[in-house]
């Protein structure tokens, strides 16, 4: 099997990637472990924000839906259920497909867009049953269909605690409370301002001690955070629930680009140790691009544009566009890219694409 | 519990029911959905033990990569049951510890 281009991960980078470079020509083999592509579009119920562009106003496994219409049309091949375990030097991809069987495929380029895996924090008897990431509790409910408990904790505000709490709240289990370390709300106002219109508390400047239960959850010891983020001694109190819900943030899942030995670098405004990449999220290694979630914790939206970008970087270095036309195509995405990155909660990730950038020029001059 | 309405996502799309069995009790099941589905759906949430202390395991990751949800299916130890597929008739056990050989003799 051969591509021009091995996209690994079907998740909104990997799919506008894929779909930009179809469109001009490029041979595309999109590969993803799971049993239908979208990646985390399909846990998405709420709506997007941003420009038109960007899907404002558009609830996200709709976005899904619409991005697996315009993949099928440009005939792009999708293989599920299949496992990248390894990347070769002569860009061999290998895979196990169902019931154990291995392939591979030669591909001139690679993507990896495999997204982020959720953090945990630690505390005693974080390890019950009943103690589950956002993610987890999210794809019991919207795909499966599943309530994955009664009354439910969750640690951590940003913008996954607060929606997720929206989430359980409207399939059906009563959210007793949202807790967060910071002496702030850490997401927008405005998923902050739809649960505390459901009559939930956001307890800011508390952290959880313990989870408590015989075999599982069965209720949780919270108390006041110092500035330090420790317990304030004295202050715990007992609350009852069966499901609590971690929603401390995301990390890049980096396997492939560590076995590929990718050049990284530890960026925290970025979410962790992240890729180095240059303008058209090509890479260290010649050939192999990065778009989304594993290039830096952000948001579908940019997933997508960073997609796109690679996308038409690719078919530019085919021969498949010439250069004032993907010139032309970049610099709007980057400009898309850019007004997505603004405010307080954007410049951090935009100061933190730009070390990336910065890192990848020094390290290529030295 | 089954969500059975959802005020963004509508009625759950028909599935075929099926029947699994865990640690002998039988419990019903969807086609397509991930055992560990099936079992939240069923109200069991504890997987299996720990090898050192018996400590209990149960769903957290629900991606496959935490393996906290693992089990033995239909004879086979450590499966992770979180991107397993619920067939009918599936024997599914709790895992006390690391799992065992089948012996033949």
């Amino acid at each position: 099997m051969n591509a021009d281009l091995a996209v690994i991960g079907a998740g909104p980078a990997g799919l506008c990637a894929a779909i930009e470079a179809a469109r001009r020509g490029v041979k595309v083999l999109v590969i993803d472990e799971n049993d239908r592509p979208g990646g985390q579009l399909f846990l998405q119920t709420h709506k997007f924000f941003g420009s038109r562009h960007h899907m404002a106003g558009v609830r996200g496994f709709h976005i899904g839906n619409d991005l697996l219409e315009e993949a099928k049309h440009e005939g792009i091949e999708i293989l599920l259920n299949t496992t990248v375990w390894g990347v070769f030097p002569d860009n061999r991809v290998a895979f196990t497909r169902e019931d154990d069987k291995q392939g591979s495929v030669i591909a001139k380029n690679i993507l990896i867009a495999t997204g982020a895996l959720e953090k945990g924090i630690f505390f005693k008897g974080w390890t019950k049953p009943g103690v589950m990431g956002a993610g987890a509790a999210q794809k019991m409910m919207h795909v499966h269909r599943v309530l994955p408990g009664g009354k439910v904790l969750v640690v951590g505000s940003g913008n996954v605690g607060l929606i997720v709490s929206y989430q359980l709240a409207q399939a059906g289990a009563v959210v007793s409370g949202v807790i967060e370390a910071l002496p702030e709300v850490s997401g927008y106002q405005v998923h902050a301002g739809k649960i505390r219109r459901m009559s939930i508390p956001i307890m800011t400047s508390h952290t959880i001690v313990e989870a408590l239960g015989n075999g599982q959850v069965e209720g949780a010891v919270l108390a006041r955070a110092g500035a330090d983020f420790r317990i304030v001694e004295g202050t715990e109190f007992e609350v009852s629930c069966d499901l609590i819900i971690l929603a401390v943030g995301l990390r890049p899942f980096d396997e492939l680009l560590r076995a590929l030995g990718v050049e990284m670098a530890y960026i925290s405004g970025l979410g962790g140790f992240v890729p180095l990449h240059d303008e058209n999220l090509e890479t260290s290694k010649r050939g192999v691009y990065v778009a989304g979630d594993i290039t830096g914790i952000e948001e579908a939206n940019t997933a997508m544009d960073e997609g796109r970008l690679a996308g038409v970087a690719v078919a530019e270095k085919l021969g498949r566009l010439d250069l004032s036309k993907a010139e032309e195509l970049k610099s709007d995405i980057r400009r898309r890219l850019a007004n997505l990155r603004i405010g307080s909660y954007g410049r951090q990730r935009a100061e933190g694409k730009q070390e990336v950038l910065a890192a990848l020029r020094e390290r290529k001059g030295a | 519990m089954r969500i059975a309405h959802h005020p963004i996502l509508g009625d759950a799309e028909k599935r075929e029911r099926i029947t699994i069995s865990v640690d002998g009790k039988k419990i019903d099941a969807y086609e397509g959905e991930s055992i560990a589905a099936a079992m939240l759906a069923a109200g069991l949430k504890v997987h299996r033990r720990t090898a050192k202390h018996k400590e209990p395991r149960g769903v957290f990751c629900n991606i496959g990569r935490c393996t906290d949800c693992i089990m033995k299916v239909d004879g086979q130890p450590n499966v992770r049951t979180c991107v397993t597929k619920a067939r009918d008739g599936m024997m599914v056990e709790s895992l006390d510890g690391l799992g065992t050989w089948e012996v033949v003799r």
